[in-house]
């Protein structure tokens, strides 16, 4: 039982990584799109930023291993 | 020129893939008589010393299926390949061990231990007769320690015959018991008579992974030792080649090594030293690209198939010892600007600061600790994954048997693992980049100097 939980817990924190992400996505695009020369900042910017909402879901995935203990 | 390197990376990847795919599906099919022959190591990864609960209950699960008798490890064979059996292969896999293994063979590393009972013991882990071409499972005990898949075990038996150096073992079983109120996979060396009950290591977690002081200390030489040793001097060599040829070639245009690292350096010099530091940069830039290039490098390292899955930077005892390095950096560089922004945040009202204070009292721990969990979870959950795709094929083709299975199966993962390797790779550099410019950001915020309005 104690396992379901967990998975559902670390469905939840990608969940949470999923839109974050998303929105990110979503307003590099616009950034873009309204200026077109500006692209290798907004990469680089835009993967920095997903990397550290990746890092949150991460660890609470880690956590919820830690929870299930398996 | 890049198109050209792009393509002969992924050409790499697809051939490294692909004779991962085919070796398991041929090994496998012609294997499952031979339990001592049958390779785990072909599989590409990587071990970290995770000290997790489950790598206690999870990894050594051959030896459970209804044997009842001394043997070795081995795999589940014919039908048996569950989801636990995977989760389990997995975890052996990302954790660390006393022998070197490249592809299938097994290299001997020094063992250090200490017991408070017998003190030290230092020698090869060669003496544990362990085959070179196995599963790192030591066929003889060597002054009280066993070598159990790898990692190494003492018997806390006191009636195990302490006399002799070398007791030669007929087999090693698991059992799953009860210790502490939670189940964990205990080994027993086994002597033909008797069974020895055997105790795993300390593991400096308190307790939460599962850990906790044991009857001995390892200190040794592992696979992750090694592997940081290797990577060390590889750059170590590359950065002194390449401070060489500044001085040969000086007032000339870069060319080949140096031109490449060059166009690292100056990018993490101009995107995260300066910005964050300021004028300082050049004091704390030695810093910044030391855990660079070591956390890029270890990273790396562990993305290498084959070449002993040395899963380092999955090693929370590796991200913790960066993190304190970090911690010990910003904390020790701080000025009076710093610690009052912490401690007396000014310009706040005096009840607001109860509560701000306190927090940022636990910032300053905080910040480290998701440096640490940041990079260990993103490095051993790609490992892991990886690990799951190529597991699937022995669980779809029942352990060999289903050959449909085991084909169709080994396409999809082979795109899968391709995919996720590729993916591994550009998250190796986005996290030894994110770890420094974050690391930057906290020095920048220690040594900032105060700007008045």
């Amino acid at each position: 039982m104690v396992g379901s939980i967990a998975a559902i817990g670390m469905g939840l924190a990608v969940i949470g990584a999923g839109m974050g992400i998303g929105k990110i996505g979503d307003s590099a695009m616009q950034a873009i799109a309204r200026q077109p020369e500006a692209v290798g900042d907004i990469r680089s910017n835009m993967i920095l930023m997903a990397a550290l909402i990746e890092g949150a879901a991460l660890i609470a995935i880690v956590m919820a291993f830690l929870v299930a203990g398996v | 020129m890049k198109k050209h390197i792009l393509l002969s990376l992924f050409a790499l990847l697809l051939s490294f893939s692909i004779n991962a795919q085919a070796n398991q599906t041929d090994n496998h099919n012609h294997d499952h008589s031979d339990h001592a022959g049958h390779d785990h190591s072909d599989h590409n990864h990587s071990k970290s010393d995770h000290s997790n609960k489950a790598h206690d209950a999870g990894a050594h699960h051959g030896d459970d299926h209804g044997h009842g008798g001394c043997g070795w490890h081995h795999h589940p064979e014919g039908q048996e390949y569950t989801p636990k059996d995977i989760s389990a292969i997995a975890f052996h896999h990302i954790s660390d061990a006393n022998v070197y293994s490249i592809g299938p063979l097994q290299i001997p590393l020094p063992c250090i231990l200490y017991a408070p009972e017998t003190g030290w013991d230092v020698f090869l882990s060669s003496k544990f007769k362990f085959s070179k071409t196995g599963h790192g499972d030591g066929h003889s005990a060597y002054k009280g320690y066993i070598l159990d898949a790898g990692a190494v075990k003492r018997i806390t038996d006191p009636s195990f015959p302490r006399d002799v150096d070398e007791v030669p073992l007929m087999g090693i079983t698991h059992k799953t018991e009860m210790v502490d109120g939670k189940e964990k996979t205990v080994a027993y060396a086994c002597t033909g008579d008797k069974e020895y009950r055997t105790d795993g290591k300390s593991i400096a977690d308190a307790g939460i992974f599962g850990g906790g002081l044991s009857s001995f200390y390892d200190f040794s030489i592992t696979k992750n030792v090694t592997s940081m040793i290797i990577v060390f001097l590889l750059m170590l060599w590359l950065f002194m080649k390449v401070a060489k040829s500044y001085v040969t070639r000086n007032g000339m245009a870069p060319k080949g090594l140096q031109s490449f690292m060059e166009s690292i350096f100056v990018f993490i010099q101009d995107e995260v030293a300066k910005p964050f530091l300021g004028a300082k940069y050049l004091k704390y830039q030695p810093f910044l690209m030391a855990i660079f290039f070591f956390v890029l490098g270890l990273n790396l390292w562990g993305q290498i198939p084959f070449f002993g899955g040395a899963n380092v930077t999955g090693n929370i005892g590796v991200t913790m010892v960066l993190a304190i390095f970090a911690f010990l950096v910003v904390n020790l560089s701080g000025n009076k600007h710093y610690w009052e922004h912490i401690f007396l945040m000014p310009g706040v009202p005096k009840w607001v600061l109860t509560i701000l204070s306190p927090v940022e009292f636990l910032g300053i721990f905080i910040k480290p600790l998701t440096l640490m969990l940041r990079l260990f979870a993103n490095i051993t959950a790609g490992h892991m994954v990886i690990i799951v795709f190529v597991s699937l094929i022995f669980m779809f083709s029942k352990g060999g048997t289903s050959y449909a299975g085991g084909f169709g199966t080994a396409i999809g993962s082979t795109l899968l693992t391709i995919f996720m390797m590729a993916i591994e790779l550009l998250v190796a550099f986005i996290q030894a980049f994110v770890f420094t410019i974050l690391t930057a950001s906290y020095l920048g915020a220690a040594v900032e100097e105060p700007h008045h309005h």
